[in-house]
């Protein structure tokens, strides 16, 4: 009832706002989800998360503007090109634990950030690129059709937040996703079972990016223009908002978090001059009330409840 | 050479404050566990509060950026009392988003409270650099690094020498057992808090009258504030002096040689560099504050 709610979006909502709010809602789900596979499940925190969602923008973008590559091809590059750069980024990090990691993600993104704003060459600096092409299909023999309204793009997203909420729940109930949580709750426990905390780590790292990748070709598409401010650190505060709001560590959690906190700040803005205000507001009262997040809070009370 | 020094001067300087920043950030994460997202806030209100003292309100300068440290300080036991307290024993994670929350708001008040555009404060000193050999500087520089400098000192007293920094440190090496020997860890949390935002307000009142003073301003202070951090050492009071003046003879010497487009980078680039060859940090052999 609901998937097929979700599905027939396009064709019973006409609001194209709300539609585009949907879609942003999509892909904030599918940052939140490879983020939370970071976070919640193997307790390590990722403030630099917008830089492989930027990374993968950037190279979905370049691979259009420079070499004239499809979004068919950008989206697997980009999903490659920010895994690796989690694999660096990971190897690096996780030779340490505790806030280490946090840093090395900050800085990461800081200066992948300022390499974009300042590789005149070949990110045009802070003019970014515009101009990006939608992605197009081709059906047998006929001339490829591009993407053409949002309808076309909220069923992309669509299927890939479900590919990535897909692929989460597979590996969180896998041997790999016991691995992380066994890491999160006793590190040395794990490796004396013979988890191996260095690699297991690393490769939670490098599929979270390559997620956060993918959602970031998306939206380099999407909205056909790229420019430094995708590695902004507001974005990834705002992914961790999902993630922690919602609750991390559970699957639907990001989930319900990314919905909510894409739709608080259109709500508030009813609120006009105080819209941010309060918005912090309540972000501090949800973590005061709820400090484990929506989703646990709703079902530690449905099982409370008789 | 002359050039060198010059910027080597400036760098000094300007890292001052990057230590009264980095000292604050490092004694909440080190005693209370807080990754303090709303730091950089606080050294935002410190410039706030500088500014509506000295130029809305026209106090003598030493009073005003007083009462701005003040100010720091009031709210930030405010803040620990009521939004961090009720969190207590809570995840470091939930912690932190709260702390998020935080930011977010504060930053946003100001924003109301002041508008967004960038303000100046008035203060008294001569415009004219003072000239030593080849080098410029001005008076108010100096001030603010004298001052830095003596707030520096003066919190290391205080946690060497005092009865509560002696307790300070205690929670930090074991919350527990400081607990049995019946130091108030809650106390030991409001003034800690309380102690390191009032750094960061001090930070910020300092720098107030050399830059402009605007809403945002806190956010690359943060994150400046948790490079110095990690280059110290977690929790690790002389690291983060050292890292501090090292934060801002780094980014003087790249403004001045490199390139200006990468100063703002220069911190993170050395972090990856810290972390690379010294993972504990630069003076980190074994985590302890003092």
């Amino acid at each position: 009832m609901l998937a097929a709610a979700l599905v027939g979006v396009p064709v019973w909502l006409t609001n194209q706002y709300l539609v585009h709010l949907l879609i942003l809602a999509g892909l904030f789900t599918i940052l939140a989800v490879s983020l939370n596979l970071l976070l919640g499940y193997t307790g390590q925190l990722s403030l630099g998360h917008a830089a492989f969602f930027g990374i993968g923008a950037y190279t979905s973008a370049l691979l259009d503007v420079h070499l004239g590559l499809s979004f068919w091809v950008g989206l697997p590059a980009a999903a490659v090109a920010a895994g690796l750069s989690g694999l660096l980024i990971g190897r690096l990090a996780f030779k340490l634990r505790g806030a280490y990691f946090v840093l090395v993600t900050i800085s990461f993104a800081e200066v992948v950030r300022l390499v974009s704003l300042n590789w005149m060459e070949l990110t045009q600096g802070p003019l970014g690129l515009p101009g990006i092409r939608p992605p197009s299909i081709r059906l047998g023999t006929m001339a490829s059709i591009p993407f053409h309204g949002k309808g076309a793009y909220y069923w992309l997203v669509l299927a890939l937040a479900a590919l990535s909420y897909g692929i989460a729940s597979r590996v969180v109930r896998s041997r790999i996703g016991r691995a992380f949580v066994a890491l999160r709750e006793n590190e040395a426990l794990a490796e004396s079972v013979g988890v191996d905390a260095f690699r297991t780590l690393v490769l939670a790292t490098v599929l979270a990016a390559a997620m956060a990748g993918a959602a970031g070709s998306c939206y380099a598409h999407y909205v056909s223009f790229v420019g430094p401010e995708v590695f902004l650190f507001s974005y990834t505060i705002t992914m961790v908002i999902m993630v922690i709001a919602g609750g991390k560590g559970t699957l639907l959690g990001p989930v319900a978090g990314a919905v909510i906190f894409t739709a608080v700040p259109e709500v508030l803005r009813e609120a006009q001059q105080f819209q941010m205000t309060v918005y912090g507001a309540i972000l501090i009262l949800l973590v005061i009330f709820m400090p484990r997040g929506i989703v646990p809070y709703l079902k530690e009370r449905r099982a409370g409840a008789p | 050479m002359d050039t060198l020094l010059q910027h080597l001067l400036n760098g000094i300087i300007l890292g001052g404050t990057y230590a009264l920043l980095g000292i604050g950030l490092t004694l909440i994460f080190g005693i209370m566990n807080v990754v303090n997202f709303a730091h950089g806030e606080f050294y935002t209100l410190g410039a706030f509060a500088a500014y509506f003292f000295l130029a809305l309100l026209g106090v003598n300068f030493y009073v005003g950026v007083a009462a701005a440290i003040v100010a720091g300080v009031l709210i930030g036991a405010l803040c620990e009392r009521f939004v961090l307290r009720p969190l207590q024993g809570e995840n470091i994670d939930t912690v932190m988003l709260v702390m998020i929350g935080v930011w977010i708001f504060m930053q946003n008040t100001e924003l109301l409270i002041w508008g967004g555009i960038p303000q100046s404060i008035p203060h008294p000193f001569s415009p004219r650099p003072l000239i030593v050999g080849p080098l410029h500087v001005n008076s108010i520089r100096i001030f603010v690094f004298v001052v830095a400098f003596c707030l520096i000192g003066a919190s290391h007293l205080a946690i060497q020498r005092t009865k509560l920094g002696k307790a300070m440190r205690a929670t930090f090496q074991d919350r527990e057992a400081a607990a049995l020997m019946g130091v108030n860890i809650h106390r030991i949390h409001t003034v800690t808090f309380a102690f390191g935002s009032g750094l960061a307000a001090a930070a910020g009142a300092l720098l107030g009258p050399i830059f402009l003073v605007y809403p945002s301003m806190g956010d690359l202070a943060a994150l400046k504030a948790f490079s110095v951090v990690i280059m110290g050492g977690l929790g690790n009071f002389m690291g983060a002096t050292f890292g501090g003046l090292m934060l801002g003879v780094a980014e003087s010497l790249g403004a001045g040689y490199i390139s200006s487009g990468y100063k703002d980078g220069i911190g993170f680039i050395m972090i990856i560099f810290v972390l690379l060859f010294r993972p504990a940090g630069l003076f980190g052999r074994a985590q302890r504050i003092g």
